[in-house]
C-alpha cells in the first residue's frame, strides 16, 4: 500500500520538469509539451486528493482540464502552424519584431 | 503488487518526464510525453481512478498527442534547426534549482495514511457521472462551449491567407 503523498510528490516531479522545459527551452513545439506535461502533473495531484478526501469533484475537475488541455493545444498548435508558414521557424528567439 | 506497480509507473513516468524536456527532436519528445501519459494513467488506476484512467488514455494520450504528432510531422523541421539551446551552466543550475523547488514542495505534503476509506463505488463512471450532470452542470456546459471556440478558432487560424 502506497501512502497517498507519495503521488503528490510525483506530481511536484512533473510539475517542476515541465516548467523548467517551458523556461529553458527555445523550441515552440517543446514547450507546448512541456505545458501539457504541467498540465499532466496537475491532474494526477487533483486525482491524488480526490482519492485522500474520498470526493469525485476531483475526477470531474480532472476531466473537465483533459477537456480545457485539449482545446489549448489545438489553438497553440494552429498558432504555431501560421507562425510557421509566414516565419519559417519554430524558435521562439527568433520572433522579435516587436523588439526595438 | 501495488507497490511494485507503483514503483514502475512513478519512475518510467519521471524519467520520461524529464526526457520530455530533454531531446533535441520534438518528435521524441512526444513520443517520450505519449509514455508518460500512459505512466499517469497507471497511477490513476492504482489510485482507485478508473474512469479518470480511462479518459486520459483515450482522449489526452489518444488524441491530444496524436494531434501534436500530426502536427510536428506535418512542420517538417530540418535537422539543423534542432539543438538543445542554453549552456551546460545553465541546464547544471536550472536541475539545481529544480530540485530545491521539489524538496520545498514534497516538504509541504504530509504522510497520510496508506488506505483512505472510499465510498463503494469511487471512481467509477456513474460517480463521476453523478457528480458531473447535478453538481458540476454548468462548468460542463461551459466546457461544451469552450470546445466550440477552440474547433472555430483553429479553423479560423489555419486557413491559408489567399493574397
Amino acid at each position: 500500500m502506497i501512502p497517498v503523498p507519495y503521488y503528490l510528490v510525483i506530481s511536484a516531479v512533473l510539475f517542476i520538469t515541465g516548467a523548467i522545459g517551458v523556461l529553458m527551452r527555445r523550441n515552440a513545439l517543446i514547450m507546448l509539451m512541456s505545458l501539457e506535461l504541467m498540465l499532466n502533473a496537475v491532474n494526477l495531484s487533483f486525482v491524488a486528493y480526490a482519492r485522500m478526501l474520498n470526493d469525485t469533484g476531483g475526477h470531474v475537475i480532472v476531466f473537465l482540464n483533459i477537456a480545457v488541455a485539449a482545446a489549448e493545444a489545438v489553438v497553440g498548435l494552429a498558432i504555431l502552424l501560421t507562425i510557421f508558414r509566414n516565419r519559417e521557424t519554430v524558435n521562439i528567439d527568433h520572433l522579435n519584431l516587436m523588439r526595438h | 503488487m501495488e507497490a511494485f506497480l507503483f514503483w514502475i509507473f512513478a519512475v518510467v513516468g519521471m524519467g520520461c518526464g524529464f526526457l520530455v524536456v530533454w531531446h533535441r527532436n520534438p518528435m521524441n519528445s512526444a513520443i517520450y510525453l505519449v509514455i508518460t501519459m500512459l505512466c499517469l494513467a497507471g497511477l490513476y488506476v492504482l489510485l482507485m481512478s478508473g474512469f479518470v484512467a480511462t479518459v486520459q488514455i483515450l482522449i489526452y494520450a489518444g488524441a491530444v498527442m496524436v494531434l501534436m504528432l500530426f502536427v510536428i510531422m506535418m512542420l517538417n523541421l530540418r535537422a539543423d534547426s534542432l539543438q538543445r539551446e542554453g549552456s551546460t551552466r545553465a541546464w547544471l543550475l536550472a536541475g539545481v534549482v529544480g530540485l530545491v523547488l521539489v524538496f520545498r514542495l514534497a516538504g509541504l505534503f504530509s504522510i497520510g495514511d496508506a488506505n483512505p476509506p472510499a465510498a463503494e463505488d469511487f471512481g467509477t463512471i456513474e460517480a463521476v457521472g453523478a457528480s458531473l450532470f447535478s453538481t458540476y452542470l454548468l462548468p460542463f456546459e461551459l466546457a461544451a462551449v469552450l470546445l466550440l471556440i477552440a474547433v472555430i478558432g483553429a479553423v479560423i487560424l489555419s486557413k491559408r491567407m489567399t493574397p
